[in-house]
């Protein structure tokens, strides 16, 4: 064995995850209903404390409103972005001979089983021990840690959010921040159970903790996996933004970098960067532009002293593809900047992505998740976790409709599931009663007969959507149905007598 | 965006009210009120009765067919009329965005969407001649559809700055959501009540004696909520304190009997 151990995690056995239902990995096929999940949720302690900060954070950027800069790249990035939707596999097919041509090995994986076996042989044939790795959701999607971990790699994740959630054993709980659900005190215990002494809360000593766990593990690892923000079509480049420089790490010093992307993230033009790569960052975390951008053009060339000797791009499909030429192409235009869910008072409410149980959580998530489901009607829920305020349309840079694409979503759902038949003939019914003014009279009697007859507590207790209603309101005062249209006919009486009699007496 | 331009045109003469199926189920306050003011304003107000709902509820639960057939209803009831008022801002923008989602609309039918309006949206485009009056302080909360789909922030709040001695507190994240959402408040109760808490939370830090929405659905939620168990936070619609500051000289002296205010 050439690689030691990680340093990064030595100690991992210390520590003891508090949070089980939040753990990385496939979630069981039959998990609760959301309303329970999210009952849960919001008992959890961190979860009011998030909602504070996650509210402030809103409050503070400024969310869903942009400068007449960014606003303009705001137009060019939404443009940029479905350019290439009409014709992604070509698209796909430059990107690739572009990254071939630069000395790379591309990988094309339609199924998350296929991306996690491509990226294991690869490590099996360089006999890597020891993984680092910088930000990459597609990895979260095929539960890539795990895999590797099972078939004995070391697998350190590490920017700094990734880093914490990885030791907390939790799923990151936000595209950007991972760890935006802990505050400062709930890291510097987890990282004081890992060193198993007394770490200080300052974030200064925080990072340098991390920063001296991480360092040595990037001179030992023979991998290095990372993700990818922009892949560009015309030169073969990978971008990859970040503010800890832990890509340019994770590309540089390892023999081997693996590069993992999903399909949409190819973009036309290396030029394009010039205006997705401030715009993201805008988005992300209100910078003009992150600290690091790290351009990765092939491994290491003749002369160069730095670099991996190989470099692999492994591209997932997990189902995206089916949505392209539906109304629903359009999640694809997404950049992964994670507005939608700060801007989200849903996702702030339940304290994060948790509680959605899938790897994206929040609007995009929501719209998301259905179209990765690997099961038949997998997190086909999820679109009815929304109140759909809209603030996730305002706040996305690329301009994806998401509460339209929810409400398609949910048709689907409806479609689909075959427990509907019920509310299917209730909104039929619904639908036929409410078509008629007669239907819609004898709703209204009925109703306020109800309203009249039944006590509140009575009524609160009635099958139906009074119940859920009912738990944290008072109902709405149903005896008053149809007391508009009463008093209203009631005027338009007592106006035609007066001109009637003011008629007769004309007459007379 | 689809702010009425309506500076140069004369005042519609025959104005419907859209009561919308929650006002006419459980917030007939709002109703009433939207039509005491528009005759204010000297409107002859009709109530179509054929009238039911606009179709949102089965389109927002996954049930676009069924949306699609009560708005077919809606475009045939409205048709004949020079405007459309509604009490409920999410109706109004729900027939403003949606329409052109379920159904290709006809010229005739985008046209009557176009004289469609939210009832501040109304107000503020023909009732310049209103004289207003209230003494007190309210805070405004930004319904979503209101102030995102429709894009409407501006008409409630100018309305409300017409009210003379009236103040107006603005209160942190005023379009945030309140969490009723339509079905959503039956489906995820919990957190929709969490939502709402949030909501009255800062209403209340507000100081304002009411917080007011040109919602009804919104208020239901939160009134209900505050009724219940919430912060103790008083809710009026826009058109119920509108109503309440029409100066007593200018309300018609019988129903129905226009009073000429200068538009």
């Amino acid at each position: 064995m050439t690689e030691q151990h990680s340093s990064a995690l030595a100690g991992r056995e210390r520590i003891r995850p508090d949070r089980p239902e939040w753990a990385a990995g496939d979630i069981p096929p039959h998990r609760r209903p959301l309303p329970l999940i999210t009952r849960d949720a919001l008992t959890v302690p961190t979860a009011r404390p998030t909602h504070d900060r996650l509210a402030a954070l809103n409050e503070q950027r400024h969310v869903g409103t942009w400068s007449p800069e960014v606003a303009e790249l705001r137009e060019r990035g939404a443009a940029i972005r479905r350019e290439t939707l009409p014709d992604l596999e070509k698209y796909l097919r430059q990107l690739t001979g572009n990254v071939e041509r630069n000395g790379g090995v591309v990988h094309r994986a339609a199924t998350p089983a296929d991306a996690r076996a491509a990226i294991e042989r690869i490590a099996r044939e360089n006999g890597v021990r020891l993984v680092v790795k910088s930000k990459s959701m597609a990895t979260e999607e095929i539960h890539l840690n795990s895999h590797l971990t099972a078939h004995g790699i070391e697998v350190v994740e590490t920017d700094l959010g990734e880093y914490i959630v990885q030791l907390a054993d939790e799923r990151p709980s936000h595209i950007v921040g991972p760890a935006l659900h802990k505050s400062r005190q709930d890291v510097a215990d987890l990282f004081g159970q890992l060193a198993g002494d007394v770490v200080s809360g300052e974030p200064d000593d925080l990072a340098a903790f991390a920063r001296t766990r991480l360092r040595a593990d990037f001179k030992a690892a023979g991998m290095g996996i990372s993700g990818v923000n922009f892949a560009a079509a015309d030169t073969g480049t990978l971008a990859i933004v970040t503010n800890e420089g832990n890509a340019d790490m994770v590309t540089s010093q390892p023999r081997i970098h693996v590069a993992v992307m999903t399909v949409e993230k190819v973009i036309p033009r290396f030029a394009d960067l010039g205006v997705l790569v401030p715009l993201l960052c805008d988005a992300a975390t209100k910078q003009r532009v992150s600290v690091y951008q790290t351009l990765v053009n092939g491994p290491r060339r003749e002369g160069e002293t730095d670099g991996p000797e190989q470099l692999h791009l492994v591209i997932l499909d997990n189902g995206r593809t089916k949505a392209l030429g539906t109304p629903q192409e359009e999640v694809l235009a997404c950049i992964r900047c994670g507005n939608c869910q700060i801007a989200c008072p849903v996702y702030r409410t339940v304290g994060g992505g948790h509680p959605y149980s899938a790897v994206y959580g929040g609007p995009i998530g929501a719209v998301l998740g259905p179209l990765l489901g690997e099961r038949p009607n997998q997190d086909s829920d999820l679109p009815f976790l929304s109140s759909l305020c809209g603030a996730c349309f305002d706040a996305c840079p690329v301009k994806i409709p998401i509460p339209d694409l929810l409400v398609n979503l949910r048709a689907e759902h409806e479609r689909a599931r075959p427990d509907a038949r019920t509310a299917r003939a209730g909104w039929r019914a619904w639908s036929l009663v409410w078509r008629t003014e007669t239907g819609f009279r004898v709703t209204l009697a009925a109703a306020r007969l109800a309203g009249r007859l039944l006590p509140e507590r009575l009524l609160a207790r009635l099958p139906g959507p009074g119940r859920g209603w009912a738990g944290g309101r008072t109902l709405p005062p149903l005896r008053e149905a149809g007391a508009f249209r009463r008093w209203f006919r009631r005027r338009e009486e007592t106006r035609d007598r007066k001109e009637n009699r003011a008629r007769d007496r004309r007459q007379a | 965006m689809t702010e009425a331009d309506t500076s140069a045109r004369p005042r519609p003469a025959r104005v419907a009210l859209f009561t919308s199926c929650m006002g006419d189920l459980a917030a007939g306050g709002p109703a009433r009120a939207t039509v005491e003011v528009l005759e204010a304003m000297g409107c002859t107000v009709e109530l179509p009765r054929g009238q039911t709902c606009c179709g949102q509820p089965a389109l927002n639960s996954g049930y676009p067919a069924e949306a699609g057939a009560l708005l077919d209803r809606w475009l045939r009831i409205f048709a004949p009329y020079d405007a459309v008022v509604t009490p409920a801002g999410s109706c109004a923008a729900f027939l403003h965005h949606h329409l052109g989602r379920l159904r290709e609309p006809t010229p005739g039918q985008r046209a009557l969407i176009q004289r469609t309006y939210e009832f501040s949206q109304f107000v503020v485009a023909y009732g310049a001649g209103l004289r207003l009056r209230l003494r007190g302080s309210v805070t405004y909360h930004d319904s979503c559809h209101m102030a995102r789909t429709l894009g409407e922030r501006r008409a409630p709040r100018e309305l409300l700055a017409r009210i003379e001695e009236l103040k107006v507190r603005e209160m942190a994240g005023c379009d945030t959501c309140c969490g009723f959402g339509g079905t959503f408040a039956a489906k995820f109760p919990d957190v929709s009540v969490a939502m709402a808490d949030t909501k009255l939370g800062t209403a209340a830090a507000s100081g304002a004696d009411w917080l007011v929405s040109a919602d009804p659905g919104c208020l239901l939620h939160l009134s209900g909520r505050a009724r219940k168990a919430g912060p103790p936070v008083h809710t009026r619609h826009l058109a119920e304190i509108v109503r309440d500051a029409l100066v007593p000289a200018e309300v018609p002296a019988g129903p129905g009997a226009a009073t000429e205010v200068p538009a």
